[in-house]
Protein backbone atom coordinates (compact mmCIF):
# COMPACT_ATOMS: atom_id res chain seq x y z
CA UNK A 1 0.00 0.00 0.00
CA UNK A 2 1.51 3.30 -1.07
CA UNK A 3 2.02 6.18 1.34
CA UNK A 4 -0.74 8.07 -0.45
CA UNK A 5 -3.21 5.22 0.11
CA UNK A 6 -2.34 5.11 3.80
CA UNK A 7 -2.86 8.84 4.24
CA UNK A 8 -6.07 8.53 2.24
CA UNK A 9 -7.48 6.28 4.98
CA UNK A 10 -6.91 8.99 7.60
CA UNK A 11 -7.82 11.73 5.12
CA UNK A 12 -10.43 13.50 7.28
CA UNK A 13 -7.89 13.73 10.12
CA UNK A 14 -5.25 15.17 7.80
CA UNK A 15 -7.74 17.74 6.51
CA UNK A 16 -8.69 18.82 10.05
CA UNK A 17 -5.08 19.13 11.23
CA UNK A 18 -4.11 20.93 8.01
CA UNK A 19 -7.01 23.35 8.42
CA UNK A 20 -5.94 24.12 11.98
CA UNK A 21 -2.39 24.82 10.82
CA UNK A 22 -3.54 27.03 7.97
CA UNK A 23 -5.84 28.96 10.30
CA UNK A 24 -3.04 29.64 12.80
CA UNK A 25 -0.59 30.62 10.06
CA UNK A 26 -3.04 33.04 8.49
CA UNK A 27 -3.71 34.60 11.88
CA UNK A 28 0.05 34.91 12.45
CA UNK A 29 0.51 36.78 9.17
CA UNK A 30 -2.56 38.98 9.51
CA UNK A 31 -3.40 39.10 13.22
CA UNK A 32 -7.14 39.42 13.91
CA UNK A 33 -7.99 39.94 10.26
CA UNK A 34 -8.01 36.34 9.14
CA UNK A 35 -11.50 34.99 8.30
CA UNK A 36 -11.19 32.38 11.06
CA UNK A 37 -14.86 31.37 11.23
CA UNK A 38 -15.07 30.81 7.49
CA UNK A 39 -11.80 28.86 7.48
CA UNK A 40 -12.91 26.64 10.36
CA UNK A 41 -16.27 25.89 8.70
CA UNK A 42 -14.57 25.26 5.35
CA UNK A 43 -12.17 22.79 6.98
CA UNK A 44 -15.01 20.98 8.73
CA UNK A 45 -17.02 20.88 5.49
CA UNK A 46 -14.00 19.45 3.64
CA UNK A 47 -13.45 16.83 6.34
CA UNK A 48 -17.15 15.93 6.25
CA UNK A 49 -17.00 15.63 2.47
CA UNK A 50 -13.92 13.41 2.72
CA UNK A 51 -15.70 11.16 5.23
CA UNK A 52 -18.69 11.02 2.91
CA UNK A 53 -16.36 9.97 0.07
CA UNK A 54 -15.03 7.15 2.26
CA UNK A 55 -18.57 6.10 3.13
CA UNK A 56 -19.75 6.12 -0.49
CA UNK A 57 -16.74 4.25 -1.86
CA UNK A 58 -16.91 1.79 1.03
CA UNK A 59 -13.28 2.31 2.07
CA UNK A 60 -11.99 -0.17 4.58
CA UNK A 61 -8.62 -1.43 5.66
CA UNK A 62 -5.67 -0.75 7.90
CA UNK A 63 -2.79 1.62 7.42
CA UNK A 64 0.60 2.37 8.99
CA UNK A 65 1.33 -1.22 10.01
CA UNK A 66 -2.11 -1.64 11.54
CA UNK A 67 -1.88 1.44 13.75
CA UNK A 68 -5.09 2.86 12.32
CA UNK A 69 -8.07 1.21 10.71
CA UNK A 70 -10.85 2.57 8.54
CA UNK A 71 -14.17 0.83 9.00
CA UNK A 72 -17.85 1.62 9.36
CA UNK A 73 -17.43 2.10 13.11
CA UNK A 74 -14.87 4.86 12.56
CA UNK A 75 -17.05 6.40 9.83
CA UNK A 76 -20.10 6.50 12.13
CA UNK A 77 -18.15 8.48 14.71
CA UNK A 78 -16.35 10.64 12.15
CA UNK A 79 -19.71 11.91 10.87
CA UNK A 80 -20.98 12.44 14.41
CA UNK A 81 -17.87 14.25 15.68
CA UNK A 82 -17.41 16.51 12.65
CA UNK A 83 -21.09 17.47 12.76
CA UNK A 84 -20.82 18.31 16.48
CA UNK A 85 -17.68 20.38 15.87
CA UNK A 86 -19.46 22.30 13.11
CA UNK A 87 -22.44 22.99 15.37
CA UNK A 88 -20.17 24.19 18.19
CA UNK A 89 -18.24 26.37 15.74
CA UNK A 90 -21.42 28.12 14.64
CA UNK A 91 -22.83 28.39 18.17
CA UNK A 92 -19.53 29.88 19.42
CA UNK A 93 -19.52 32.72 16.88
CA UNK A 94 -20.37 35.41 19.42
CA UNK A 95 -18.00 33.99 22.02
CA UNK A 96 -15.16 33.98 19.48
CA UNK A 97 -15.94 37.54 18.37
CA UNK A 98 -15.52 38.79 21.94
CA UNK A 99 -12.45 36.66 22.58
CA UNK A 100 -8.89 37.82 21.94
CA UNK A 101 -8.00 34.31 20.85
CA UNK A 102 -10.58 33.48 18.19
CA UNK A 103 -7.99 31.91 15.86
CA UNK A 104 -6.50 29.77 18.63
CA UNK A 105 -10.00 28.75 19.75
CA UNK A 106 -11.03 27.49 16.31
CA UNK A 107 -7.63 25.91 15.64
CA UNK A 108 -7.74 23.99 18.92
CA UNK A 109 -11.31 22.92 18.18
CA UNK A 110 -10.19 21.54 14.82
CA UNK A 111 -7.17 19.79 16.36
CA UNK A 112 -9.34 18.23 19.07
CA UNK A 113 -11.88 17.08 16.46
CA UNK A 114 -9.16 15.65 14.23
CA UNK A 115 -7.58 13.80 17.14
CA UNK A 116 -10.99 12.40 18.15
CA UNK A 117 -11.61 11.10 14.64
CA UNK A 118 -8.15 9.52 14.75
CA UNK A 119 -9.01 8.07 18.15
CA UNK A 120 -12.02 6.23 16.73
CA UNK A 121 -9.74 4.82 14.00
CA UNK A 122 -6.89 3.84 16.35
CA UNK A 123 -6.24 0.11 16.39
CA UNK A 124 -3.06 -0.03 18.42
CA UNK A 125 -2.29 0.98 22.02
CA UNK A 126 0.28 3.53 20.81
CA UNK A 127 -2.08 5.25 18.39
CA UNK A 128 -4.89 5.15 20.97
CA UNK A 129 -2.58 6.89 23.44
CA UNK A 130 -1.35 9.53 20.98
CA UNK A 131 -4.85 10.37 19.74
CA UNK A 132 -6.26 10.43 23.27
CA UNK A 133 -3.57 12.80 24.54
CA UNK A 134 -3.77 15.08 21.49
CA UNK A 135 -7.49 15.39 22.14
CA UNK A 136 -6.94 15.95 25.84
CA UNK A 137 -4.19 18.58 25.58
CA UNK A 138 -6.23 20.58 23.05
CA UNK A 139 -9.21 20.39 25.41
CA UNK A 140 -7.19 21.46 28.46
CA UNK A 141 -6.24 24.65 26.66
CA UNK A 142 -9.79 25.15 25.35
CA UNK A 143 -11.18 24.89 28.89
CA UNK A 144 -8.74 27.56 30.05
CA UNK A 145 -9.16 29.90 27.08
CA UNK A 146 -11.77 32.17 28.70
CA UNK A 147 -10.71 35.52 30.13
CA UNK A 148 -12.00 35.03 33.68
CA UNK A 149 -10.26 33.34 36.59
CA UNK A 150 -12.85 30.53 36.62
CA UNK A 151 -11.86 29.43 33.15
CA UNK A 152 -8.14 29.16 33.97
CA UNK A 153 -9.03 27.36 37.19
CA UNK A 154 -11.13 24.90 35.17
CA UNK A 155 -8.26 24.43 32.72
CA UNK A 156 -5.71 23.68 35.44
CA UNK A 157 -7.99 21.26 37.31
CA UNK A 158 -8.89 19.48 34.08
CA UNK A 159 -5.23 19.20 33.16
CA UNK A 160 -4.03 17.84 36.49
CA UNK A 161 -6.73 15.18 36.77
CA UNK A 162 -6.31 14.39 33.08
CA UNK A 163 -2.56 13.89 33.44
CA UNK A 164 -2.98 11.53 36.41
CA UNK A 165 -5.65 9.50 34.59
CA UNK A 166 -3.50 9.28 31.45
CA UNK A 167 -0.62 7.86 33.51
CA UNK A 168 -2.93 5.26 35.08
CA UNK A 169 -4.22 4.33 31.62
CA UNK A 170 -0.64 3.97 30.39
CA UNK A 171 0.27 1.59 33.21
CA UNK A 172 -2.63 -0.58 32.09
CA UNK A 173 -1.36 -0.39 28.51
CA UNK A 174 2.15 -1.36 29.66
CA UNK A 175 0.74 -4.44 31.41
CA UNK A 176 -1.30 -5.40 28.34
CA UNK A 177 1.86 -5.08 26.26
CA UNK A 178 3.75 -7.17 28.80
CA UNK A 179 1.11 -9.90 28.64
CA UNK A 180 0.44 -10.06 24.92
CA UNK A 181 3.83 -8.93 23.63
CA UNK A 182 2.23 -6.62 21.12
CA UNK A 183 0.56 -3.24 21.16
CA UNK A 184 -1.82 -4.08 18.31
CA UNK A 185 -5.43 -4.55 19.46
CA UNK A 186 -5.99 -7.64 17.25
CA UNK A 187 -2.88 -9.20 18.81
CA UNK A 188 -4.17 -8.49 22.31
CA UNK A 189 -7.55 -9.92 21.31
CA UNK A 190 -5.81 -13.10 20.16
CA UNK A 191 -3.99 -13.35 23.50
CA UNK A 192 -7.21 -12.88 25.49
CA UNK A 193 -9.08 -15.36 23.30
CA UNK A 194 -6.34 -17.96 23.84
CA UNK A 195 -7.46 -18.06 27.49
CA UNK A 196 -4.21 -17.96 29.48
CA UNK A 197 -5.68 -18.82 32.90
CA UNK A 198 -2.32 -18.31 34.64
CA UNK A 199 -2.23 -14.60 33.80
CA UNK A 200 -5.92 -13.92 34.36
CA UNK A 201 -5.32 -11.74 37.45
CA UNK A 202 -2.68 -9.65 35.67
CA UNK A 203 -5.11 -9.21 32.78
CA UNK A 204 -7.83 -8.06 35.17
CA UNK A 205 -5.43 -5.58 36.80
CA UNK A 206 -4.52 -4.26 33.34
CA UNK A 207 -8.09 -3.70 32.22
CA UNK A 208 -9.12 -2.17 35.54
CA UNK A 209 -6.31 0.39 35.08
CA UNK A 210 -7.38 0.99 31.47
CA UNK A 211 -11.02 1.34 32.53
CA UNK A 212 -10.00 3.81 35.24
CA UNK A 213 -8.04 5.92 32.78
CA UNK A 214 -10.82 5.87 30.20
CA UNK A 215 -13.46 6.38 32.91
CA UNK A 216 -12.05 9.86 33.34
CA UNK A 217 -12.66 10.60 29.64
CA UNK A 218 -16.17 9.12 29.78
CA UNK A 219 -16.89 11.09 32.97
CA UNK A 220 -18.21 8.08 34.87
CA UNK A 221 -18.07 7.80 38.66
CA UNK A 222 -15.73 7.41 40.54
CA UNK A 223 -13.61 9.47 38.11
CA UNK A 224 -16.05 12.32 37.75
CA UNK A 225 -14.64 14.82 40.30
CA UNK A 226 -13.38 17.17 37.59
CA UNK A 227 -16.65 17.27 35.63
CA UNK A 228 -18.73 19.85 37.54
CA UNK A 229 -15.90 22.36 37.99
CA UNK A 230 -14.66 22.09 34.42
CA UNK A 231 -18.15 22.23 32.90
CA UNK A 232 -19.03 25.26 34.98
CA UNK A 233 -15.75 27.11 34.61
CA UNK A 234 -15.03 26.53 30.94
CA UNK A 235 -16.61 28.88 28.38
CA UNK A 236 -20.04 27.43 27.50
CA UNK A 237 -19.20 26.57 23.85
CA UNK A 238 -16.20 24.60 25.13
CA UNK A 239 -18.40 22.88 27.72
CA UNK A 240 -20.80 21.81 24.99
CA UNK A 241 -17.90 20.39 22.98
CA UNK A 242 -16.61 18.47 26.02
CA UNK A 243 -20.04 17.17 26.93
CA UNK A 244 -21.01 16.02 23.46
CA UNK A 245 -17.98 15.30 21.25
CA UNK A 246 -15.46 14.30 23.90
CA UNK A 247 -17.92 11.93 25.53
CA UNK A 248 -18.84 10.24 22.24
CA UNK A 249 -15.16 9.79 21.34
CA UNK A 250 -14.43 8.34 24.79
CA UNK A 251 -17.16 5.70 24.45
CA UNK A 252 -15.96 4.95 20.93
CA UNK A 253 -12.46 4.16 22.16
CA UNK A 254 -13.80 2.14 25.10
CA UNK A 255 -15.84 0.03 22.68
CA UNK A 256 -12.84 -0.38 20.40
CA UNK A 257 -10.39 -1.30 23.18
CA UNK A 258 -12.70 -3.47 25.26
CA UNK A 259 -14.95 -5.03 22.65
CA UNK A 260 -12.48 -5.45 19.79
CA UNK A 261 -9.35 -5.74 21.96
CA UNK A 262 -10.46 -7.61 25.07
CA UNK A 263 -13.23 -9.57 23.41
CA UNK A 264 -17.02 -9.51 23.84
CA UNK A 265 -18.77 -12.34 25.64
CA UNK A 266 -17.22 -15.73 26.25
CA UNK A 267 -13.59 -14.92 27.14
CA UNK A 268 -11.98 -15.63 30.51
CA UNK A 269 -12.44 -12.03 31.60
CA UNK A 270 -15.77 -11.06 30.04
CA UNK A 271 -17.65 -11.68 33.30
CA UNK A 272 -15.20 -9.47 35.16
CA UNK A 273 -15.43 -6.50 32.88
CA UNK A 274 -19.19 -6.83 32.64
CA UNK A 275 -19.37 -6.64 36.45
CA UNK A 276 -16.95 -3.71 36.48
CA UNK A 277 -19.03 -1.66 34.05
CA UNK A 278 -22.25 -2.65 35.81
CA UNK A 279 -20.93 -1.19 39.08
CA UNK A 280 -19.62 1.91 37.30
CA UNK A 281 -23.02 2.36 35.62
CA UNK A 282 -25.01 2.01 38.84
CA UNK A 283 -22.79 4.37 40.83
CA UNK A 284 -22.59 7.00 38.05
CA UNK A 285 -26.34 7.12 37.52
CA UNK A 286 -27.24 7.24 41.17
CA UNK A 287 -24.61 9.79 42.12
CA UNK A 288 -25.10 11.99 39.04
CA UNK A 289 -28.86 12.16 39.33
CA UNK A 290 -28.88 12.75 43.09
CA UNK A 291 -26.34 15.56 42.89
CA UNK A 292 -28.09 17.15 39.87
CA UNK A 293 -31.25 17.70 41.92
CA UNK A 294 -29.42 20.16 44.17
CA UNK A 295 -28.01 22.37 41.41
CA UNK A 296 -29.15 25.89 40.63
CA UNK A 297 -26.56 26.62 37.94
CA UNK A 298 -27.65 25.05 34.65
CA UNK A 299 -24.09 24.28 33.49
CA UNK A 300 -23.43 22.45 36.76
CA UNK A 301 -26.77 20.67 36.43
CA UNK A 302 -25.81 19.55 32.94
CA UNK A 303 -22.44 18.36 34.29
CA UNK A 304 -24.11 16.04 36.79
CA UNK A 305 -26.68 15.02 34.18
CA UNK A 306 -23.78 14.10 31.90
CA UNK A 307 -22.29 11.86 34.62
CA UNK A 308 -25.68 10.17 34.99
CA UNK A 309 -26.08 9.71 31.23
CA UNK A 310 -22.58 8.22 31.05
CA UNK A 311 -23.93 5.70 33.56
CA UNK A 312 -26.80 4.86 31.17
CA UNK A 313 -24.31 4.23 28.38
CA UNK A 314 -22.18 2.09 30.72
CA UNK A 315 -25.25 -0.17 31.13
CA UNK A 316 -24.82 -0.82 27.42
CA UNK A 317 -21.11 -1.57 27.93
CA UNK A 318 -21.91 -4.09 30.66
CA UNK A 319 -24.36 -5.73 28.25
CA UNK A 320 -21.69 -5.83 25.53
CA UNK A 321 -19.33 -7.63 27.90
CA UNK A 322 -22.01 -10.12 28.85
CA UNK A 323 -22.33 -11.05 25.20
CA UNK A 324 -25.53 -9.22 24.26
CA UNK A 325 -25.83 -9.14 20.48
CA UNK A 326 -27.66 -5.82 20.43
CA UNK A 327 -25.39 -4.25 23.09
CA UNK A 328 -22.86 -2.53 20.82
CA UNK A 329 -25.41 -1.05 18.44
CA UNK A 330 -27.43 0.06 21.49
CA UNK A 331 -24.48 2.10 22.72
CA UNK A 332 -24.02 3.69 19.28
CA UNK A 333 -27.73 4.47 18.90
CA UNK A 334 -27.82 6.01 22.38
CA UNK A 335 -24.76 8.14 21.60
CA UNK A 336 -26.33 9.34 18.34
CA UNK A 337 -29.61 10.44 19.92
CA UNK A 338 -27.90 11.77 23.07
CA UNK A 339 -25.71 13.94 20.84
CA UNK A 340 -28.73 15.54 19.17
CA UNK A 341 -30.58 16.20 22.44
CA UNK A 342 -27.58 17.36 24.46
CA UNK A 343 -26.37 19.59 21.65
CA UNK A 344 -29.83 21.16 21.44
CA UNK A 345 -29.81 21.91 25.17
CA UNK A 346 -26.29 23.34 25.08
CA UNK A 347 -26.88 25.53 22.04
CA UNK A 348 -29.95 26.96 23.74
CA UNK A 349 -27.94 27.57 26.94
CA UNK A 350 -25.17 29.28 24.93
CA UNK A 351 -27.74 31.51 23.20
CA UNK A 352 -29.45 32.42 26.48
CA UNK A 353 -26.24 33.16 28.35
CA UNK A 354 -25.04 35.34 25.45
CA UNK A 355 -28.21 37.43 25.83
CA UNK A 356 -28.76 37.60 29.59
CA UNK A 357 -25.25 36.77 30.83
CA UNK A 358 -26.43 34.24 33.38
CA UNK A 359 -26.49 30.48 33.80
CA UNK A 360 -28.79 30.53 36.82
CA UNK A 361 -31.88 28.34 36.68
CA UNK A 362 -34.14 31.15 37.95
CA UNK A 363 -33.23 33.34 34.97
CA UNK A 364 -34.86 30.73 32.73
CA UNK A 365 -38.24 31.58 34.28
CA UNK A 366 -40.86 32.21 31.62
CA UNK A 367 -38.38 31.70 28.78
CA UNK A 368 -41.27 30.37 26.70
CA UNK A 369 -42.79 33.83 26.57
CA UNK A 370 -39.49 35.61 26.01
CA UNK A 371 -38.28 33.31 23.24
CA UNK A 372 -40.95 30.80 22.17
CA UNK A 373 -39.03 28.89 19.48
CA UNK A 374 -35.80 28.51 21.46
CA UNK A 375 -37.66 27.59 24.64
CA UNK A 376 -39.84 24.94 22.99
CA UNK A 377 -36.79 23.26 21.47
CA UNK A 378 -34.99 23.40 24.81
CA UNK A 379 -37.96 21.71 26.48
CA UNK A 380 -38.16 19.09 23.72
CA UNK A 381 -34.48 18.25 24.15
CA UNK A 382 -34.90 18.04 27.94
CA UNK A 383 -37.77 15.58 27.40
CA UNK A 384 -35.47 13.53 25.20
CA UNK A 385 -32.73 13.54 27.87
CA UNK A 386 -35.32 12.30 30.37
CA UNK A 387 -36.45 9.63 27.93
CA UNK A 388 -40.09 10.49 27.31
CA UNK A 389 -41.81 9.35 24.09
CA UNK A 390 -42.05 10.31 21.27
CA UNK A 391 -38.53 11.69 21.52
CA UNK A 392 -35.44 9.75 20.45
CA UNK A 393 -34.19 9.58 24.04
CA UNK A 394 -37.04 7.20 24.93
CA UNK A 395 -36.12 4.70 22.20
CA UNK A 396 -32.43 5.00 23.06
CA UNK A 397 -33.03 4.04 26.68
CA UNK A 398 -35.40 1.25 25.65
CA UNK A 399 -32.80 -0.09 23.21
CA UNK A 400 -29.89 0.00 25.64
CA UNK A 401 -31.87 -1.48 28.57
CA UNK A 402 -33.30 -4.15 26.27
CA UNK A 403 -29.74 -5.12 25.35
CA UNK A 404 -28.87 -5.52 29.03
CA UNK A 405 -31.91 -7.71 29.72
CA UNK A 406 -31.28 -9.76 26.58
CA UNK A 407 -27.77 -10.62 27.78
CA UNK A 408 -29.50 -12.94 30.26
CA UNK A 409 -27.44 -12.25 33.38
CA UNK A 410 -29.49 -11.76 36.56
CA UNK A 411 -27.34 -8.88 37.82
CA UNK A 412 -27.90 -7.00 34.56
CA UNK A 413 -31.66 -7.22 35.09
CA UNK A 414 -31.15 -5.64 38.51
CA UNK A 415 -28.97 -2.99 36.91
CA UNK A 416 -31.82 -2.15 34.53
CA UNK A 417 -34.17 -1.82 37.51
CA UNK A 418 -31.72 0.66 39.07
CA UNK A 419 -31.48 2.49 35.75
CA UNK A 420 -35.27 2.81 35.43
CA UNK A 421 -35.55 4.15 38.97
CA UNK A 422 -32.81 6.61 38.11
CA UNK A 423 -34.76 7.76 35.07
CA UNK A 424 -37.55 8.71 37.44
CA UNK A 425 -35.12 10.70 39.58
CA UNK A 426 -33.69 12.43 36.51
CA UNK A 427 -37.21 13.36 35.39
CA UNK A 428 -37.46 15.39 38.59
CA UNK A 429 -34.75 17.90 37.70
CA UNK A 430 -35.15 17.86 33.91
CA UNK A 431 -38.87 18.50 34.20
CA UNK A 432 -38.40 21.08 36.97
CA UNK A 433 -36.21 23.02 34.55
CA UNK A 434 -38.85 22.56 31.81
CA UNK A 435 -41.56 23.76 34.21
CA UNK A 436 -39.52 26.87 35.07
CA UNK A 437 -39.27 27.62 31.36
CA UNK A 438 -42.94 27.05 30.57
CA UNK A 439 -44.95 28.03 33.65
CA UNK A 440 -43.00 30.53 35.78
CA UNK A 441 -43.46 34.28 35.50
CA UNK A 442 -40.54 35.87 33.62
CA UNK A 443 -38.31 38.16 35.72
CA UNK A 444 -38.01 40.50 32.76
CA UNK A 445 -40.35 40.89 29.84
CA UNK A 446 -37.75 41.60 27.17
CA UNK A 447 -37.68 39.04 24.40
CA UNK A 448 -34.57 37.00 23.62
CA UNK A 449 -33.74 36.34 20.00
CA UNK A 450 -30.95 34.04 18.96
CA UNK A 451 -28.96 34.70 15.80
CA UNK A 452 -30.37 33.09 12.65
CA UNK A 453 -27.67 30.38 12.24
CA UNK A 454 -28.13 29.41 15.90
CA UNK A 455 -31.89 29.10 15.36
CA UNK A 456 -31.15 26.90 12.38
CA UNK A 457 -28.94 24.66 14.52
CA UNK A 458 -31.62 24.43 17.19
CA UNK A 459 -34.17 23.45 14.58
CA UNK A 460 -31.82 20.76 13.25
CA UNK A 461 -31.28 19.35 16.75
CA UNK A 462 -35.01 19.30 17.41
CA UNK A 463 -35.63 17.68 14.04
CA UNK A 464 -33.08 15.01 14.92
CA UNK A 465 -34.64 14.35 18.30
CA UNK A 466 -38.14 14.01 16.81
CA UNK A 467 -37.17 12.25 13.59
CA UNK A 468 -35.11 9.53 15.28
CA UNK A 469 -37.85 9.19 17.88
CA UNK A 470 -40.50 8.52 15.24
CA UNK A 471 -38.42 6.94 12.46
CA UNK A 472 -35.46 5.30 14.22
CA UNK A 473 -34.74 2.74 11.50
CA UNK A 474 -32.04 4.67 9.56
CA UNK A 475 -29.98 5.41 12.68
CA UNK A 476 -30.46 1.90 14.05
CA UNK A 477 -29.28 0.28 10.85
CA UNK A 478 -26.29 2.65 10.70
CA UNK A 479 -25.45 1.77 14.32
CA UNK A 480 -25.78 -1.94 13.62
CA UNK A 481 -23.53 -1.82 10.58
CA UNK A 482 -20.98 0.22 12.55
CA UNK A 483 -21.07 -2.28 15.44
CA UNK A 484 -20.61 -5.24 13.09
CA UNK A 485 -17.32 -3.73 11.94
CA UNK A 486 -15.88 -4.26 15.42
CA UNK A 487 -16.33 -8.02 15.49
CA UNK B 1 26.28 -14.76 55.24
CA UNK B 2 27.80 -13.24 52.20
CA UNK B 3 26.24 -11.63 49.21
CA UNK B 4 25.87 -13.82 46.14
CA UNK B 5 28.79 -13.30 43.81
CA UNK B 6 26.64 -12.51 40.84
CA UNK B 7 23.29 -10.79 41.03
CA UNK B 8 21.12 -11.43 38.03
CA UNK B 9 18.65 -8.64 37.40
CA UNK B 10 15.46 -10.18 36.06
CA UNK B 11 12.20 -8.92 34.68
CA UNK B 12 10.69 -9.21 38.17
CA UNK B 13 13.22 -6.72 39.56
CA UNK B 14 12.42 -4.20 36.89
CA UNK B 15 8.68 -4.65 37.36
CA UNK B 16 9.01 -4.22 41.12
CA UNK B 17 11.01 -1.03 40.63
CA UNK B 18 8.49 0.18 38.07
CA UNK B 19 5.64 -0.50 40.48
CA UNK B 20 7.39 1.34 43.30
CA UNK B 21 8.15 4.38 41.15
CA UNK B 22 4.56 4.43 39.85
CA UNK B 23 3.26 4.04 43.40
CA UNK B 24 5.37 6.91 44.73
CA UNK B 25 4.21 9.00 41.78
CA UNK B 26 0.52 8.38 42.40
CA UNK B 27 0.93 9.02 46.13
CA UNK B 28 2.61 12.35 45.40
CA UNK B 29 0.05 13.31 42.73
CA UNK B 30 -2.90 12.60 45.01
CA UNK B 31 -1.55 14.01 48.28
CA UNK B 32 0.29 17.21 47.29
CA UNK B 33 -1.75 20.39 47.23
CA UNK B 34 0.66 22.36 45.06
CA UNK B 35 -0.05 22.11 41.33
CA UNK B 36 3.66 21.89 40.45
CA UNK B 37 4.20 19.07 42.95
CA UNK B 38 1.25 17.17 41.43
CA UNK B 39 2.95 17.47 38.04
CA UNK B 40 6.14 16.02 39.52
CA UNK B 41 4.11 13.05 40.75
CA UNK B 42 2.69 12.58 37.26
CA UNK B 43 6.21 12.57 35.80
CA UNK B 44 7.17 9.81 38.25
CA UNK B 45 4.09 7.80 37.28
CA UNK B 46 4.99 8.09 33.61
CA UNK B 47 8.56 7.01 34.30
CA UNK B 48 7.27 3.97 36.17
CA UNK B 49 5.28 3.13 33.04
CA UNK B 50 8.36 3.64 30.86
CA UNK B 51 10.42 1.27 33.02
CA UNK B 52 7.77 -1.44 32.69
CA UNK B 53 7.51 -0.97 28.93
CA UNK B 54 11.29 -1.13 28.47
CA UNK B 55 11.63 -4.16 30.71
CA UNK B 56 8.92 -6.06 28.80
CA UNK B 57 10.49 -5.02 25.52
CA UNK B 58 13.93 -6.25 26.67
CA UNK B 59 12.95 -9.47 28.46
CA UNK B 60 9.90 -10.50 26.43
CA UNK B 61 6.26 -10.74 27.39
CA UNK B 62 4.33 -13.51 29.13
CA UNK B 63 3.05 -14.71 25.78
CA UNK B 64 6.65 -15.12 24.58
CA UNK B 65 8.80 -12.65 22.69
CA UNK B 66 7.54 -9.18 21.86
CA UNK B 67 7.48 -7.37 18.59
CA UNK B 68 11.05 -6.04 18.23
CA UNK B 69 11.43 -2.61 19.84
CA UNK B 70 7.65 -2.10 20.20
CA UNK B 71 8.08 -1.13 23.85
CA UNK B 72 11.02 1.15 23.07
CA UNK B 73 8.99 2.94 20.42
CA UNK B 74 6.09 3.31 22.84
CA UNK B 75 8.43 4.92 25.42
CA UNK B 76 9.60 7.51 22.89
CA UNK B 77 5.96 8.49 22.31
CA UNK B 78 5.24 8.60 26.05
CA UNK B 79 8.22 10.92 26.61
CA UNK B 80 7.13 13.22 23.79
CA UNK B 81 3.55 13.46 24.95
CA UNK B 82 4.68 13.97 28.56
CA UNK B 83 6.83 16.91 27.45
CA UNK B 84 3.91 18.46 25.56
CA UNK B 85 1.64 17.98 28.54
CA UNK B 86 4.18 19.49 30.96
CA UNK B 87 4.58 22.54 28.71
CA UNK B 88 0.84 23.19 28.70
CA UNK B 89 0.60 22.47 32.42
CA UNK B 90 3.30 24.96 33.37
CA UNK B 91 1.78 27.60 31.10
CA UNK B 92 -1.58 27.03 32.76
CA UNK B 93 -0.03 27.18 36.23
CA UNK B 94 1.64 30.51 35.39
CA UNK B 95 -1.71 31.82 34.10
CA UNK B 96 -3.48 30.84 37.32
CA UNK B 97 -0.64 32.23 39.44
CA UNK B 98 -0.86 35.62 37.69
CA UNK B 99 -4.57 35.82 38.41
CA UNK B 100 -4.68 34.30 41.88
CA UNK B 101 -1.12 34.65 43.28
CA UNK B 102 -1.22 30.96 44.26
CA UNK B 103 -1.11 27.49 42.73
CA UNK B 104 -2.32 25.82 45.92
CA UNK B 105 -5.16 23.55 44.83
CA UNK B 106 -7.06 24.02 48.09
CA UNK B 107 -7.16 27.74 47.51
CA UNK B 108 -8.02 27.56 43.81
CA UNK B 109 -11.65 27.04 44.55
CA UNK B 110 -13.96 29.57 42.97
CA UNK B 111 -16.24 26.64 42.24
CA UNK B 112 -17.37 24.16 44.85
CA UNK B 113 -20.31 21.84 44.92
Amino acid sequence: MSAWDQFHLIGPVVVLFGGAGALLTWDLVQPRRAPVLALALLTLAAAFGYTLWHALTGSAGTAFDGAVVMDRFALFFAFLLIAVAAAVTVAATEFARRSDNAAEFYALLLVATGAMVLLTQANDLVSVFIALETTAIAQFVLAGIGRDARSSEAGLKYLLTGAVSAAVLLYGFALLFGLAGTTALPGIAAYVAAGHEETRLALILAFVLVAAGLGFKMATAPFHAWVPDVYQGAPTPVTSFLAVASKAAAFAVVLRVFYAGLGGGGTIISHDWSALFAVVAGVSMTFGNTAAILQTDVKRLLAYSSIAQAGNIAVGLAAVAAGSTIGPSGVLFFLGTYTAANLGVFIAVIAVSERIGSDEMRDYAGLLRRSPWLASILVLCLLSLTGIPPTAGFLAKLYIFNGAVQAGEPWLVWLVVVAVLNTAVSAFYYLRWARTIVLDEPLEGTSITAALPVQGLLTLAAAGVLFFGLVPAPLISAAQRAAEALQ
Amino acid sequence: MSLPETLTVTLAHYLALSGVVFGIGIAVALSKRNAIAVLMGVELMLNGVNLALLAFSRFGAFAGGTEPLAGHAFVVFVLTVAAAEAAVALAMAVLVYRRRETVDLDRISLMRW
